[in-house]
């Protein structure tokens, strides 16, 4: 037991000492790193990425992947901006449909995937195009601005200057980490992760635990939507692209396999943390596109590598 | 040409051994050319071991080989090869997405500079086809569109066009519809001409019979002799391999008055299996034997759900049914120990307790869905005690677990989840003779409970020391059923070969 507590603890510290190490090496070449401005700047940007990094660290853990995520964001903002701008839908009540976007999208993926055996890589793929031309098809290709009735959500709060997008991408991480470690639910995921056909095997039907997780990555998506809405005050049909490999990368960072079985929606986050800080540092220290881009996929490669010696060691 | 030449390969003191445990001991056979050599044996015998050390793919750990009157040590199956050793196995080594003239010459593809020179390829194909005279078929045809029997036409052709000298067939016949084996034994027949030396395993004794130029029989890892085919008897195998005379083995009398009848199969059909039907009772423990590939793994897998069953009915109690998936058959009170407990019987990256308590979550360590540590604790703590488990704690890895520790755990997760009915499926292969005997105690323990048991295992020996009854497989029916004191080892054993002696019928 001590072993196994110390192994956890091993697990956040080495990660939390490279978001440490990031944070020092910052703050002492740029002297705007420490101000207030810059933690609020990246504590705000990151909602996106946390509720979809919730998600896809789920969908991992069952040994399956996401990649329609980025899309399936940018069709319930969509809905929403549509619904608000040319309905005149009030915010309470565009999120519903926005919300629930995202969810079926999650839903479709799961039951696809899972009642027809198709590998998950290849039917979230097939998402991607759809949600992705869908969204463009319901905008006719436009920005819809907003404006303030939705820039609420996005915004500091007086006093904690953390904004409700980010409490409410908080609750989920705890909720997230909650549900895969202290459920039946979360137990039967990890376990069909490791082994699908052992649990099978125990008398457990496993399709509705993975379709289950899928729907959450789809609601996850729809909360992402909702806060990327908000911060940039309109919805963009081409919002999120790419957002897919930055939420795996967070999971990896974090010690996600992703061949199933083993995870951690904590570590997740804190892997979002890492990606976060570094776009932000990099791009404060002046640094081009494409060398953040080098920089940072670097950091991916040796984050994990450092995961599989730590691993290794522990065998 | 059918006398027989002098030795081509040959065995001395010829011993394999996995850690403590020999599968083969001092085996010394000669095999000749120009002749058809069987070996017989019932499961575990080392007939397979043999012939694998033969071909290169297992290692001896004593003993020697001779080639040719050379010392001859195959690092690997190539090397065999190069030697003119060649070895035809139940899974057949090609490649479904090639074509049949890639699959003949893959090692040695004739190529200018890289790009392969289909023109010789086919042309060399054909002669290689033409040899075992499969005339008719296209070399360019794609080997998976090609039926089991052919496809092994394939693989033979391939070892005869790498000039092999020593041809080994292990199981060939048991893919092949009966017209199919008879093209093989025409092509067999002209090898053996030819002045190749053939070993041939079969469980089909008639085959043997009819093929063969010399017998070895080997049994428990050991040889028991060699024999001149002509003459020899069926029975007379069948005998050998059970070891003949210490048949009186009902060292306990204690034949147990039958319960009311606990659990029963109607009739079960699927894959290999064929209108199987039988009863256990409450405290009864019943032994299924056969021969590997009989179907008693398949039967325990149609009866707990895991594969859908064409037809039949299983009951438990009043209620008659057919379970659609283990979970079905869970909750009517069945619980199943797999076959390979790493492959679908334990989450092996997950500790003593994940997998103790796996199968009863929901039940037992949770409520309104959130998990109850403590008591999963507590449960797998007093698992671990009762059962003997030897480890660290409750978290420790299944993995790093000895592999009677792991069987002791994929049991308790059933023990934990309680059912009525289990089946075990070789609950104690590969696990040492201490977790053997706490198994058995296990069992004695559930049928004092009145619980029912079915247990499929390849050793007669355990099955008459744990079982009240003993059903016999064979050829995917379930052949004879023995109670304890009428069986003997030799009955059993010629139970399990029966359904194989006239296919034709069968078939």
């Amino acid at each position: 037991m001590t072993k196994h507590l110390m192994g956890s603890f091993i697990q956040y510290a080495g990660l939390l000492v490279v978001l440490g190490v990031l944070i020092a090496v910052f703050g002492l070449s740029s002297k705007n790193f420490f101000q207030t401005a810059t933690l609020v700047s990246i504590a705000n940007q990151i909602p996106d990425l946390t509720f979809i990094a919730v998600g896809m660290t789920l969908v991992l853990v069952v040994a399956g992947i996401d990649l329609s995520v980025g899309s399936v964001l940018a069709l319930s903002s969509a809905v929403l901006g549509v619904l608000m701008v040319d309905h005149d839908w009030p915010l309470w009540a565009a999120i519903v449909p926005c919300l629930l976007t995202g969810t079926l999208c999650g839903l479709f993926n799961g039951m696809v995937a899972i009642r027809f055996g198709i590998p998950s890589f290849i039917v979230t793929l097939g998402m991607l195009e759809i949600a992705r031309g869908t969204t463009k098809v319901v905008t006719e290709s436009k920005t819809k601005y907003i404006g303030s009735a939705v820039e609420g959500l996005g915004e500091p709060l007086p006093g904690i200057l953390l904004s409700p997008a980010f409490l409410l991408a908080l609750m989920c991480v705890v909720a997230g980490q909650f549900l895969l470690t202290r459920t039946v639910f979360g137990r039967y995921c990890i376990a069909i992760g490791t082994n699908e056909e052992a649990v099978r095997m125990s008398g457990i039907r496993t399709a509705p635990y993975s379709i289950a997780v899928f729907t959450i990555s789809g609601l996850m998506c729809g909360l992402a939507g909702l806060a990327h809405t908000s911060r940039l005050s309109s919805s963009d049909p081409n919002a999120a692209t790419g957002i897919e490999l930055s939420a795996i990368a967070a999971c990896v960072i974090g010690g996600t396999s992703l061949m199933g079985g083993r995870g951690s929606v904590f570590s997740s986050f804190v892997g979002v943390l890492i990606i976060s800080v570094l776009q932000t540092g990099l791009a404060q220290l002046g640094i081009s596109d494409a060398n953040k881009q080098i920089i940072t996929g670097a950091v991916i490669v040796v984050a994990v590598l450092l995961d599989k010696l730590r691993n290794n060691a522990s065998e | 040409m059918t006398s027989s030449g002098p030795p081509v390969i040959e065995t001395r003191g010829l011993t394999k051994c996995y850690g403590e445990v020999s599968v083969l001991q001092d085996c010394s056979i000669s095999f000749e050319a120009g002749s058809i050599h069987a070996l017989l044996g019932a499961n575990g015998a080392g007939k397979s071991t043999l012939v694998r050390m033969l071909a290169g793919l297992v290692t001896p750990s004593n003993g020697e080989m001779r080639f040719a009157e050379r010392a001859y040590a195959p690092a690997n199956k190539r090397a065999a090869e190069r030697a003119g050793v060649e070895i035809i196995q139940q899974e057949l080594n090609l490649i479904p997405t090639l074509s049949v003239a890639e699959n003949l010459l893959l090692t040695r593809l004739p190529a200018n500079l890289g790009v392969i020179d289909w023109h010789e390829l086919y042309e060399r194909a054909g002669k290689a086809l033409a040899r075992v005279g499969l005339t008719e078929l296209s070399p360019s045809k794609r080997l998976g569109e090609l039926g089991v029997g052919t496809q092994q036409m394939v693989e033979i052709a391939a070892a005869l066009d790498r000039d092999c000298r020593v041809l080994i067939l292990d199981e060939p016949t048991a893919a092949l519809s009966p017209s199919e084996s008879e093209t093989l034994f025409g092509w067999l027949e002209r090898l053996r001409k030819q002045g190749v030396a053939i070993l041939y395993i079969s469980h089909r004794l008639d085959e043997v019979k009819r093929l063969a130029d010399r017998v070895s029989v080997l049994r428990d890892g050991r040889l028991v002799g060699t024999y001149d085919a002509s003459g020899f008897t069926t029975e007379r195998m069948v005998e050998l391999m059970s070891g003949g005379v210490d048949s009186s083995q009902a060292q306990e009398p204690d034949v147990r008055p039958l319960d009311e009848a606990l659990f029963q199969v109607f009739s079960i059909v699927g894959g290999p299996v064929h209108d199987v039907s039988f009863e256990v009772h409450r405290g009864e423990c019943l032994g299924i034997a056969g021969l590997v590939g009989s179907g008693r793994t398949e039967l325990l897998r149609l009866i707990f759900g895991a594969d859908r069953a064409s037809s039949g009915e299983v009951a438990i109690g009043e209620k008659r049914c057919r379970f659609q998936h283990p979970r079905e058959a869970v909750q009517a009170g069945l619980a199943m120990v797999t076959e390979d407990r790493k492959v679908n019987g334990l989450l092996l990256s997950k500790s003593i307790r994940v997998n103790t308590t796996l199968a009863s979550m929901w039940r037992r360590f949770s409520q309104w869905g959130i998990t109850r540590a403590s008591n999963e604790k507590a449960e797998t703590q007093a698992q671990c005690h009762s059962m003997e488990v030897r480890c660290n704690d409750d978290e420790q890895i299944v993995a790093t677990l000895s592999g009677g520790n792991q069987q002791k755990v994929a049991i308790a997760k059933w023990l934990v989840r309680d059912a009525e009915l289990f089946l075990f499926d070789e609950p104690t292969r590969g696990i040492d003779i201490a977790a053997r005997r706490r198994i058995y105690g296990l069992l004695r323990t559930l049928a004092e409970q009145g619980k029912g048991m079915v247990v499929v295992s390849s050793d007669t020996d355990e099955l008459m020391e744990i079982c009240d009854r003993i059903a016999v497989m064979s050829n995917g029916r379930l052949v004879e059923t023995f109670a304890r004191g009428e069986w003997s080892a030799e009955r059993i054993t010629q139970a399990c070969f029966s359904g194989y002696l006239d296919q034709e019928d069968v078939a």
